[in-house]
């Protein structure tokens, strides 16, 4: 190296390295701060759309208590009128725990389902996000007329293939999200 | 130069070769390879035909072409691979999931090592654990046992396979094996499900002592494991028989007879001296029986030999085999 | 050849990270589950490789030789999370994919490797056509790598599949990973010993 190692020298390279990097960074996390921000607005939005009614005005994340953990959940509102609701649910699945976000319309009739986030089997229970015949079943699915249970447990529910465990924790997931939304529709009828 | 490491006996000059003692394993297998056919009718023979017929051809192939050299499939260790395979495959595989797991076993587990002698994991265990993990819906079709000409076979689960579900939807172990009907005469004489080695332990039994008999393998490896698997589902069934299966239910399902009497013992592939082999079997009991308890999969055996296979080479350094004439 | 050109040349064959000198193997077995991911994974680390190589060749003869380690390191680290902001604001698929592998480049024996045994000791020009060449080579064994797993194990190229349901999944696992690898590294360095 040309220079010396000796103490000023190298606490001035130092410095000054962090200096100019801490500069860089600096300015380029505010270039992009404001597209990250839309990005990741973006993405909630969609994946909270995925499973609601087209039109409705979506209101900001709500805490709730979903199978007796804590969660969150939006309000789709028409004219002022909340329409639908998306409701983060998570149950254990096979590999770990398995995120849904739930969307059911104001008369408890659920719209769509979609997977946030999953451990299953490669091949098994990761088909619970792409199963098509799975994931269309939800669609609509009145949890009032038809029983929210795999077909194992006297249900209604179609099981993915060999993977029992992972469609029991989806149903479940559904299941609390269907109650978690009844006690807001009741503590909202109750104002 | 001998391939085959045999070392239980010394060598004055016997008729044994690795030929010999490879046919030995191979009539050790046919009374298990028979009674699954006769249980599980003509797709468990074509199941195993395919096997045996892959794993030879594939060799011969790899040596002569690949490798240019002499092939080496008259010491007869290709159809003991072939026919380990099929008895560790559900009667229901497809043939081509077959074929590829016999590429899996000669191919990658065999001959990439360097072919028999050099190989550090079981080539028939390491083309069934490739195919569960790449196969799983082929790989957990289980029919129940119908007989030779059965026509529609239906889907059986196995018993492992049915504790740990009814385990994880909060059943207890005794209403499970009731549900089922369980028991251990069953277990014994093969009219539970399974993969075709799993089924006929009375069979495989016999073949395993032959082989003591004529003196192939030793019993050191087995029993511990045997010991092992006894004496840790012994404690926890102790402790909490609602959760954990007993000692005898570990003992006779799965895969755990062709396991320790074919799959521990094969001499490439497990330590040399005596003290290691009973480190090795401690070492397998020890994970299976973890597997089976506490892991997601319902039957260990697989993993935990290839996993203390991969031990071998360590417990052959740190126990050295006796040197006759010395000491 | 044009040895400015060699210098590129060298890293896709000669002196390939992955097959040959066998440098950063977490990323090329945690992220070549694709064609497309790995070819990501690899062209993220040749922009920092690039970048890295040019600013560390144009301080090495200011920097005392006892902290240039630690002087390199916050260099490459910046670089990585400058990586970081521009893709998670510009191209955030990619970034979902592979968002958690990027802030492994830091430790990507391949950057400070090269910083090292090339960047330090070159100019500025001939640092940067390294990091290129180096940097092409990983992208092409990653590209290759994520081709094969992608095709025996979910039965696609690049997305677009050719059978209907699953390959073998083994091959989208971490197996799959080290057995692609090896039988790869293998037919490389056959191919490499006969020219």
């Amino acid at each position: 190296m040309a220079v010396k190692s000796n103490l000023v020298n190298m606490v001035v390279c130092l410095t000054a390295t962090c200096l100019v990097c801490a500069a860089l960074l600096a300015g380029v996390y505010a270039l992009t701060a404001e597209p990250i921000a839309a990005t990741n607005a973006a993405i909630l939005k969609a994946s909270v759309s995925a499973v609601l009614p087209e039109g409705g005005e979506l209101s900001e994340s709500r805490p709730i208590e979903v199978g007796g953990q804590m969660s969150e959940y939006y309000v789709s509102t028409v004219d002022g009128v909340p329409a639908a609701y998306a409701v983060k649910s998570t149950t254990v699945g096979f590999g770990g725990p398995l995120t849904l976000m739930v969307g059911i319309t104001a008369d408890g009739v659920i719209y769509n389902t979609s997977v946030l986030s999953h451990s299953e089997t490669p091949g098994l229970g990761a088909k619970c996000s792409q199963d098509e015949h799975f994931m269309a079943q939800w669609k609509g699915f009145n949890p009032a007329q038809k029983i929210l249970k795999v077909k194992k447990d006297n249900g209604d529910v179609d099981a993915i293939t060999a993977s029992t465990i992972t469609s029991r924790a989806y149903a479940l997931a559904v299941q609390n999200a269907v109650d978690a939304v009844k006690k807001i529709g009741g503590s909202e009828n109750e104002q | 130069m001998d391939k085959l490491l045999v070392s239980p006996n010394p060598h004055i000059h016997t008729a044994v070769s690795t030929r010999s003692l490879m046919r030995d394993v191979v009539i050790a297998l046919l009374p298990a390879t028979v009674v699954s056919i006769v249980f599980y009718g003509l797709s468990m023979l074509l199941v195993t035909a395919v096997s045996v017929v892959s794993c030879v051809l594939l060799e011969y192939l790899i040596t002569r072409f690949l490798l240019k050299k002499p092939s080496t499939i008259c010491d007869w260790s290709a159809s003991v691979t072939g026919l380990l395979l099929a008895l560790n495959l559900p009667s229901t595989t497809p043939w081509w999931v077959v074929f590829i797991g016999a590429v899996v076993a000669i191919g990658v587990a065999k001959m990439t090592f360097g072919g028999l002698g050099q190989n550090v994991f079981n080539p028939a265990i390491a083309g069934r654990v490739f195919l569960l993990i790449s196969f799983p819906t082929y790989m957990t079709d289980w029919k129940a046992p119908q007989g030779l000409f059965g026509a529609d076979a239906v889907t059986g689960a196995t018993p492992l396979g049915l504790i740990k579900e009814g385990l994880l939807q909060g059943q207890t172990v005794t209403g499970i094996m009731a549900e089922n009907g369980f028991s251990y005469g069953q277990m014994l004489f093969a009219n539970v499900g399974g993969t075709a080695g799993e089924i006929s332990a009375i069979a495989l039994l016999a073949g395993f002592v032959y082989l003591l008999v004529r003196r192939v393998i030793r019993p050191h490896i087995t029993l511990s494991i045997w010991a092992t698997v006894a004496v840790v589902s012994l404690i926890f069934w102790l402790c909490a028989p609602e959760r954990f299966t007993d000692p005898l239910f570990n003992l006779l399902t799965g895969g755990m007879i062709l396991g320790s009497c074919f799959m521990a013992t094969d001499y490439v592939t497990s330590p040399m001296s005596v003290k290691g082999g009973v480190i090795f079997g401690v070492g397998i009991g020890f994970i299976t029986m973890m597997i089976r308890y506490f892991g997601s999969y319902p039957e260990g055996m697989s993993f935990a030999i290839l996993i203390m296979n991969a031990v071998v080479p360590l417990l052959n350094m740190w126990f050295h085999q006796k040197k006759y004439g010395r000491d | 050849m044009n040895s400015k050109l060699q210098l590129i040349v060298k890293g896709l064959v000669k002196d390939n990270p992955t097959f040959v000198l066998i440098l950063g193997m977490c990323p090329t077995l945690a992220t070549t589950t694709s064609a497309m991911n790995g070819l990501s994974m690899g062209l993220a680390t040749l922009f920092v490789l690039v970048l890295s190589n040019m600013a560390i060749s144009a301080i090495a003869p200011v920097v005392p030789d006892k902290v240039h380690i630690p002087v390199y390191i916050v260099v490459i680290a910046t670089f990585v999370t400058l990586l970081q902001f521009l893709m998670q604001a510009f191209v955030p698929s990619v970034y979902a994919t592979l968002g958690l592998f990027i802030p492994l480049i830091v430790v990507n024996c391949i950057v400070l490797g090269r910083a090292e045994a090339f960047a330090n000791k070159n100019g500025i020009f001939d640092s940067a056509l390294d990091g290129v060449g180096v940097g092409l080579g990983f992208t092409l064994s990653l590209t290759v790598i994520g081709m094969v797993r992608e095709i025996l194990g979910s039965g696609s190229v690049f997305g677009w599949k050719f059978i209907a349901g699953d390959g073998m999944l083994a091959f989208v696992m971490a197996p799959g990973a080290f057995l692609v690898l090896g039988y790869l590294m293998v037919l490389f360095n056959k191919f490499l010993a006969k020219k």
